[in-house]
């Protein structure tokens, strides 16, 4: 604890400063063990944290500390990676992005897996459909033509702009689990896939935008958005997904994408 | 329990079992303005459906008997259907307004950003078209005329 012995001397070299306060945080996790549970259930954990915690830490420390059959996925723990999302309070977050001081301890926190998705073990679910329906409105740069002048594909400032919003995804599921009609209907491509058919269909440089608005253009593509903004509210990078999703709309209507020409 | 017949080498306080709590069952996703109204234009619309499958069996009761018809529309001016009419026009009233909302959000480039105030328009409007409404009516349906 050198670090804290240090922040101690400066402290006390400055003005004296009260000591960071640790509050008691209740968690309520749901909690589902294929091999001994029919079904899910809730359970609570009362952890020491600060206000600068994430929801995350508080996992960590009941993992580490009171029970570890605790089963969450983290990777990057930083917001980037796109693997913690999970329904905090009864909205999608991602738990490292959710810092315990946005949130009203007075009352338990309750932390359960994203909904719609096949759950595997506690905050885990089976992400493959999800992953399926990203397969399928073929996510990569599709141009078969020569270059203008045999080296590369210039695109201007404005043309890079008109996608920007939807390069921002890290594919965490909160936007689809969020979404009422996912819920019911798990046919249905999701917001997450058509953000990222939006990023190569808005891109000047694709060649296959009719391709993308074809498979999009189906009974179960953007047509079963039904403007509920679960999603936009739910996206940890603040991507306008349904903004993002009536554009589509609009250039399957239109048969072609507005691309600024240059 | 269990927990006795654990073996004794094992160096580990016994885990406790986990209070299970059965309910709620999962929480409500808790979505805002653009959620609920979609809620409730499901719920209107779904409404109005059978208030419109009612209504074309009735008035093609015209076709059958003038005398069958006569008497149907005539058991709806009671108090009941009364109160039924003033459920019609909002349910009506709310789904149309927010009909307009979401076919601007869709068909305009403004729309998906202005859609939490065009929500809370909805509202007013809906409000207004109520206070316009709803005592005109009740006076004809309990002032007998």
């Amino acid at each position: 604890m050198a670090g804290a012995a240090t922040l101690e001397a400066v402290d006390n070299a400055g003005a004296p400063e009260a000591p960071i306060q640790a509050f008691t945080v209740t968690l309520n996790i749901r909690r589902f063990d294929p091999e001994k549970d029919a079904e899910p259930y809730w359970q609570d954990f009362d952890v020491e944290l600060y206000a600068t915690d994430r929801v995350l830490d508080a996992l960590h420390k009941i993992k580490w500390e009171q029970d570890g059959s605790l089963t969450f996925r983290r990777s990057c723990a930083h917001g980037i990676c796109g693997s913690d999302a999970m329904r905090i309070n009864g909205r999608n977050r991602l738990a490292c992005k959710t810092l315990i001081k946005d949130l009203d301890i007075s009352k338990p926190i309750y932390v359960e897996a994203i909904k719609g998705l096949p759950l595997e073990k506690d905050l885990i679910v089976d992400m493959e459909p999800f992953f399926a329906s990203y397969r399928e409105i073929q996510p990569f740069l599709i141009a078969d033509s020569k270059p203008k002048d045999g080296k590369e594909r210039i695109q201007s400032v404005a043309q890079r702009a008109r996608f920007d919003d939807t390069t921002k995804c890290i594919l965490c599921a909160a936007c689809t689990s969020s979404c009422p009609v996912f819920w019911t209907d798990g046919q249905y491509f999701g917001p997450a896939a058509i953000v990222n058919a939006h990023r190569f269909i808005f891109d000047s440089r694709d060649e296959a935008a009719s391709v993308r608005l074809d498979i999009l253009n189906d009974k179960e593509g953007v047509w079963r958005c039904r403007t509920t903004f679960n999603c936009t509210e739910a996206c940890p990078r603040g991507i306008e997904v349904t903004k993002a999703i009536a554009e589509v709309k609009a250039a399957v209507l239109r048969g072609k994408p507005d691309i600024p020409k240059q | 329990m269990t927990s006795q017949a654990a073996p004794p080498e094992s160096p580990a306080a016994p885990i406790p079992e986990p209070k299970r709590r059965k309910l709620p069952a999962g929480t409500l996703y808790r979505g805002r303005e653009g959620m609920w109204s979609w809620v409730l234009h499901r719920i209107t619309g779904t409404a109005i459906f059978f208030f419109l499958l009612v209504h074309i069996l009735d008035t093609a009761l015209i076709r059958i008997s003038p005398e069958a018809y006569d008497a149907v529309i005539g058991t709806y001016k009671t108090p009941i259907m009364g109160l039924g009419e003033v459920a019609l026009v909002a349910a009506v009233g709310l789904h149309a307004l927010n009909g307009l909302r979401i076919i601007f959000i869709d068909l305009f480039s403004w729309g998906p950003r202005a859609q939490k105030a065009m929500f809370w328009i909805v509202v007013v409007l809906w409000i207004l078209l109520l206070v316009g409404f709803v005592p005109r009516h009740l006076m004809v349906v309990f002032g007998g005329h």
